[in-house]
């Protein structure tokens, strides 16, 4: 398996732009997840990949052989790139088998063991074969579609938002699935996401992308641990946002004095207004004590596992803390507010972050 | 991401140039009308359009469409809610019953029913054969709609406290209007385009006017107007289905299929509910196929000349296997056109062929006799202008399979089959040309049947000599020797049956003569 380099990739639909200007890296045997909400251009970013599409301006780079750029670009079928569409694409009058052979040569599909193979890598009966993609599971044809993509031996694989379509049982399987078919084979994979979770949990390294352009590029626990900014925050979970003020290297706000790790450019930690990032579970209640702020319980939302417990606080705002275990307060009772770990400090509320925070809260 | 048509057209180049050479092949019979027309000029048009005999069979016209629409509307709903709704025994044979008279062409059925009494050549007549020819087409799309009904919403408004009759007129009405209406839509430009069954019965309207004013002056400017005011009255039509249709269909929200529906038991109503659906059955399907086997068996006696049956046969089914083939093959690019590019130029362009068709095939025929008489003189009665003749009448049949085959097929096979290394030519033979054959197929399959009992364009148009089932059939029986007749219209009938198959899979589309 290969390296993909893209390098200022730019392209436009009509007058609209839709990429501008992608870098991205992803490491030979890594498995990538782009991820982005709707309309963000990551499936545009495949489609240039796979050669569907040709770019407008920019470089793709697969393996040292430049497949896209300023000399034209490789044919599709030339990539030796697999790709596995949002739904499986299962072609619904071959067999699964046949699916599974439609990149072999000839000689190899009448030998059938290399489908066998792939069947066996991708975690299905090999008696799977004979059968109409139409009779499959959901789950079962986006491993069909990973194995037909694979059995080219592909120096990459692209999956579309391969479990988007699958119910939430399902997709925690066939996602299991997949992703120890490609670790298996030490494939180098993209995969297109919205669901951050999948992302985290699925991917070597996460790739963000927004507005047509990369705005971080790390793997899960740094993107969840220290993201670019505020709105990549709200985007890769649950965010805990509140104005402070720093002095000394302390943020001071309404939760009391946090220890804080700076965010903005530079090393210094400026003093003065800022903006802290708190995930829910850094949040702990204990009971009041005299001189510690106050914070009441609004509503408790009881998931079984973990509760999130509403709080309204005494400036005014309100946070929501994730619990774990059945000691939880009930709604109206006077809670005092811990936080543990490190807070993130972000320079002050700019123009493009309100949005962030609406989603935030 | 929204790609702009018009680059995705000019991608296309070849393709696009045919389906605008087709679209223009299909409006050309009524541009030659309205070019005649401008031509005739205005006080023209008065002293041939407004007269009295235009009156007449203007009233014999409008009386016999909005008749039989209403008994075709009474029966094709009641029909299809005993069937669809109702815990009535046998509902899957009722269903096939009700389709079948499709199979018996309607000039057939006319000759079957006016060759054992006389006396039905009057305005009751004419309705009374026509609705049982034509309600079919009112019974399948409703009947497809009575089917896609979610019950959830008949138990939501139950559980609102609606009666029976109110869940009917508040809850299955409404959503039932767009198949009501289409299925009357074809009633009624069947109707205006009907000439045989008319012609048999002797009940004066446009296109049998128009066939004895082309009989009697040949290309005439008397035939051609009346061939105006009938094309005037089918746009009329189709504007009128627009505008009363409205928003088209309702969506069903939520996921997952539909349950099974519970049917309305019938108690004491079902046995004369059984005798109304054993009576329409038997007026629309036991007393043609009867007529037709009393007339094979008093004729066998005195006249059937097998080789020429055979002889016609087979000419019969040459000329619709190449009409079928060529119909389809012209249906490929505007087809392909109105998935693979949507947009306006090819919704327009698909368009063009509906309306050119929705032109009485009768008009169509005159149509191309003048301008092949007068533009390409050496085609005059020959095959090719036949050829044109069906491929105009029927091109929305194919079109519309040729459509839904291509969407069987969507561009992503094309990019994965791309992705693990096919080429162009592979992609087509490994992909793209499985996928949309069947649906290539069906719609030769329904051009096919088409062709072979179409009966107008024929007369006018097929060549010295050239005999089909239909035109034999009608020569026979204009000559009133019913048993030369029966034979051919048994073989149409035998022909026919298998595309009410097809018909009652596309019901909303599928047929217009």
């Amino acid at each position: 398996m290969s390296s993909l380099t893209v390098k200022d990739l730019t392209k436009s639909f009509a007058a609209t732009p839709v990429l501008t200007g992608v870098d991205l890296h992803v490491p030979s045997g890594s498995l990538t997840a782009l991820l982005g909400p709707s309309g963000c251009g990551k499936t545009t970013l495949l489609r240039l990949i796979a050669g569907f599409d040709d770019p407008d301006s920019g470089t793709v780079t697969v393996g040292g052989r430049e497949v896209a750029g300023a000399r034209g670009s490789v044919a599709a079928r030339r990539r030796g790139i697999g790709f596995v569409p949002q739904e499986g694409g299962l072609f619904p009058h071959l067999s699964v088998a046949r699916n599974i052979g439609f990149g072999l040569s000839r000689r190899q599909r009448r030998d059938g063991a290399r489908v066998r193979e792939l069947l066996d890598l991708v975690g299905l009966d090999a008696g799977l074969g004979e059968r109409a993609p139409h009779q499959l599971s959901g789950g079962q044809q986006q491993r069909v579609a990973l194995a037909r993509a694979l059995a080219p031996e592909p120096s990459l694989v692209l999956l579309d938002e391969p479990f988007s379509s699958l119910d939430a049982s399902l997709r925690d399987e066939t996602r299991v699935a997949v992703a120890s078919a490609l670790a298996a084979i030490g494939a180098t994979a993209v995969l297109v996401t919205h669901d951050q979770a999948e992302a985290l949990s699925i991917a070597d390294q996460v790739a963000v992308l927004r507005h047509g352009r990369l705005v971080q590029l790390t793997d899960p626990r740094t993107l969840y641990r220290r993201p670019t900014d505020l709105d990549v925050a709200a985007f890769v979970g649950e965010a805990v946002v509140l104005d402070a003020d720093v002095r000394s290297g302390v943020a001071h706000c309404v939760l009391g004095e946090l220890a804080g790790e700076w965010a903005g450019p530079g090393d210094v930690f400026p003093e003065g207004p800022a903006r802290v990032l708190l995930r829910p579970e850094q949040l702990r209640l204990v009971a009041p004590a005299p001189g510690a702020p106050v914070a009441r319980v609004r509503r408790v939302d009881f998931y079984g596992h973990d509760s999130r417990v509403w709080l309204d606080l005494p400036d005014g705002g309100s946070v929501s803390a994730r619990l774990e275990g059945a000691d939880v307060p009930s709604a109206g009772d006077d809670v005092a507010i811990s936080v543990h770990g490190v807070a993130r400090v972000f320079p002050p509320q700019a123009a493009e972050d309100r949005g962030a925070t609406a989603a935030a809260r | 991401m929204s790609r702009a048509a018009a680059p995705v057209l000019r991608r296309h180049p070849v393709t696009l140039a045919l389906a605008v050479g087709v679209a223009a092949l299909a409006l050309l019979p009524l541009g030659y009308i309205a070019a005649y027309t401008v031509d005739v000029g205005w006080s023209g048009i008065e002293d041939l359009v407004f007269r009295p005999r235009v009156a007449e069979l203007l009233w014999n016209t409008a009386r016999l469409v909005a008749g039989t629409v209403a008994c075709c509307v009474v029966l094709g709903v009641g029909a299809a809610w005993l069937v669809e709704r109702s815990s009535v025994p046998l509902r899957r044979l009722w269903h096939v019953l009700l389709v079948a008279p499709l199979a018996v062409p309607a000039f057939v059925n006319s000759f079957a029913w006016i060759s054992l009494l006389p006396g039905l050549d009057t305005y009751t007549g004419a309705l009374l054969v026509v609705t049982l020819s034509y309600f079919p087409f009112v019974y399948l799309p409703v009947a497809a709609a009575f089917r896609g009904l979610d019950p959830a919403l008949e138990e939501t408004a139950r559980g609102l406290g609606l009666s029976s009759w109110a869940v009917f007129r508040r809850v299955h009405l409404p959503q039932l209007r767009v198949a009501v209406l289409g299925g009357s839509l074809l009633v009624a430009l069947h109707l205006l385009a009907e000439f045989g069954a008319l012609r048999m019965l002797r009940y004066p309207t446009f296109t049998t006017a128009i066939y004895d004013q082309y009989r009697a002056t040949f290309n005439g400017p008397g035939a051609t107007m009346l061939a105006g005011v009938l094309v005037l009255l089918c746009l009329l039509l189709l504007l009128a289905e627009l505008r009363l249709r409205g928003r088209r269909g309702y969506a069903r929200t939520g996921h997952g299929a539909a349950r099974p529906v519970r049917p309305v038991p019938l108690r004491w109503l079902t046995v004369p509910s059984l005798a109304a659906l054993a009576g329409l059955v038997g007026l629309a399907l036991v007393v043609p196929l009867a007529s037709l086997a009393y007339w094979m068996v008093t004729g066998s006696s005195t006249a059937v000349d097998v080789p020429t049956v055979v002889t016609t046969t087979g000419t019969t089914l040459a000329l619709g296997a190449g009409a079928a083939l060529l119909t389809v093959a012209l249906a490929v690019p505007t087809g392909w056109l109105a998935v693979r590019a949507r947009g306006r130029v090819s919704t327009l362009l698909e368009r063009s062929t509906y309306l050119g068709s929705s032109v009485p095939g009768i008009v169509i025929a005159l149509a191309l006799v003048t301008i092949s008489i007068r533009v390409t003189p050496w085609l005059y009665q020959t095959v090719p202008v036949l050829l044109a003749a069906y491929v105009v009448l029927f091109l929305p049949r194919a079109i519309v399979t040729v459509r839904s085959a291509v969407e069987q097929s969507p561009p992503l096979y094309d990019d994965v089959a791309a992705s693990l290394g096919a080429s162009a030519p592979d992609r087509l033979r490994r992909v793209t040309l499985p996928l949309i054959a069947p649906g290539l197929g069906a719609g030769a399959a329904l051009v096919f049947l088409a062709v072979v009992t179409e009966l107008t364009a024929t007369l006018l148009l097929a060549p010295t000599g050239t005999t089909t089932l239909a035109t034999a059939f009608w020569s026979a029986s204009s000559a009133l020797e019913y048993g030369v007749a029966a034979p051919y219209a048994v073989i149409m009938v035998l022909l026919s049956a298998p595309a009410t198959v097809l018909l009652s899979r596309d019901a909303r589309r599928g047929s217009t003569t």
